[in-house]
């Protein structure tokens, strides 16, 4: 009787356990809808305010870029996603090293883009998503007069340390897949090194541009 | 800027120069073959001479016009021809199998061409009737047509097969082409719209161009996903997600569509279904 009652106690504490367990992770999240809502918000304030960003001032808003919007992105998850097959023939070391340099290049074209902003009106929809999805997609909306609205889309993951954004699509244009056959050309080419090469070289001449 | 006829001609001049190398050492060397383009050195050198087309005019003159007229006319300039082109919008949209969103585009056109001053106002959008995008390419693909092999034109750009017979007939209904008698002014109306819609680009090849690794293949998937997009107004099936790093990926995760005997690339960018009609009829879902 003991026993039993004993066993049944252990079920209903495991239950409750796997029930709430996952839940009070949860709950210390930003959900990834809110997250990409107040980073955009956040970031277009400071943008809409600052007059040497408009003035095309790149350097400063990667700077922004940096501090506001790079800790919520995952370069490696981005980067195996534009690399596709070949990521399995890139060892640590150059998947450390191409990351980097994929992540200098992001910034780079992500802050270029941002001085190009004017007073466009930004819609953030409802996810479509279920609350124990651990992938989910962010639809934001850009609307202008007289043309079509611009998708912004954010493919976002779940992981320990908050959601992180690992693909973006503008206008249904991935960013990160179109790069996949550019990198598989230069990988056929020269190798994984000589990819890593050929962006270290197109970072550095980007950088000697924008002083 | 200064406007000079012997510039122009100048120019003009080494481009015919430049289109006469840059096709000579286009056809030489054909790098990567993707099953969807079986015509890359011809693609790109057909590029190239684009490229140096909106160098030497194209990128100059939208960047002058974008100098000289002030932001709120060059927005009423995009609204007086974007209103005309909802007109074939609609028409595209009742083609595809969608009134209600043809609906939506007519009156858009009504309401913006009145109480908007001849479209100059995109007022429909301010009341909530959003504005689409479609054209005869869309439409083809929804139809079931295949896409065929990709192609850069002359001064037209990249297109499919399938979307050069969407521009053709998209060019020969255009509403103003038919409602114009006088040639000259259609040239003019032409002119400007070009001029328009590139001065609109501006920023967006910028930041294009600093991006690239290989030009020709950025605006190529650019152009692929784009279209993919379109055709599925926005809400395009997506690849299942590729597997988290670190972890084994699938061995490819490109279809293997090609006919037997072609080569397979080493790109593993989705492809297309060859058939949209079959896929679109299944769940549309989001209109």
């Amino acid at each position: 009787m003991g026993r039993s009652m004993n066993r049944v106690l252990t079920y209903l504490l495991t239950g409750c356990l796997a029930l709430f367990v996952p839940q009070a992770a949860a709950a210390e999240l930003t959900p990834p809808d809110t997250l990409v809502k107040d980073v955009t918000l956040e970031v277009l304030d400071i943008v809409s305010k600052d007059r040497e960003i408009q003035a095309g001032n790149v350097q400063k808003v990667i700077g922004l870029v940096e501090e506001k919007v790079l800790p919520h992105f995952s370069f490696e998850s981005m980067t195996a996603l534009a690399m596709g097959v070949h990521w399995r023939q890139t060892s640590p070391a150059q998947k450390q090293r191409l990351t980097q340099e994929f992540k200098t290049l992001l910034v780079r074209t992500y802050a270029s883009a941002i001085t190009t902003y004017r007073d466009e009106k930004f819609e953030f929809l409802p996810l479509r998503a279920k609350p124990t999805d651990t992938d989910v997609t962010v639809n934001v909306r850009v609307v202008r007069s007289g043309r079509q609205a611009v998708d912004l889309d954010y493919d976002m993951e779940k992981t320990p340390r908050g959601w992180k954004c690992y693909n973006v699509y503008v206008g249904g244009v991935s960013l990160v897949l179109n790069y996949r056959t550019e990198f598989a050309a230069e990988v056929r080419k020269s190798g994984v090194d000589g990819l890593i090469g050929v962006l270290e070289k197109k970072n550095k001449q980007l950088a000697a541009g924008t002083t | 800027m200064r406007f000079l006829w012997s510039d122009v001609l100048r120019r003009c001049a080494c481009l015919a120069a430049g289109l006469a190398f840059t096709l000579l050492a286009g056809c030489a060397t054909v790098r990567n073959s993707d099953p969807r383009d079986p015509y890359e050195g011809f693609n790109r050198a057909m590029f190239a001479f684009n490229e140096g087309f909106d160098e030497a005019i194209g990128k100059p003159v939208a960047t002058a016009y974008r100098e000289v007229l002030p932001f709120q006319i060059r927005v009423r300039v995009r609204n007086f021809y974007a209103n005309i082109q909802d007109l074939m919008i609609g028409v595209n949209n009742l083609l595809q199998g969608k009134p209600g969103a043809a609906w939506s585009d007519w009156t858009r056109f009504f309401i913006n061409s009145s109480v908007g001053l001849l479209g100059l106002h995109d007022i429909a959008s301010e009341a909530g009737l959003e504005k689409h995008n479609e054209d005869f390419g869309q439409t083809f693909a929804v139809w079931g047509m295949d896409e065929g092999p990709f192609f850069v034109w002359p001064f037209i750009g990249p297109n499919t097969l399938r979307d050069t017979f969407g521009f053709a007939a998209d060019v020969a209904a255009a509403p103003l082409g038919w409602a114009i008698d006088d040639n000259a002014t259609r040239y003019w109306m032409a002119g400007l719209y070009l001029v328009s819609e590139r001065a609109e680009l501006l920023d967006v090849t910028t930041t294009l161009d600093e991006a690239a690794i290989d030009k020709y293949l950025q605006r190529r998937e650019a152009y692929y996903q784009r279209r993919r997009s379109l055709i599925y107004d926005g809400n395009p099936p997506r690849a299942p997600r590729e597997p988290p790093p670190g972890r084994e990926p699938r061995s490819d995760a490109a279809p293997q569509q090609a006919a037997p005997g072609a080569q397979q690339a080493g790109t593993s960018v989705p492809r297309e279904p060859s058939n949209y009609g079959a896929v679109l009829a299944a769940p549309r879902g989001k209109l």
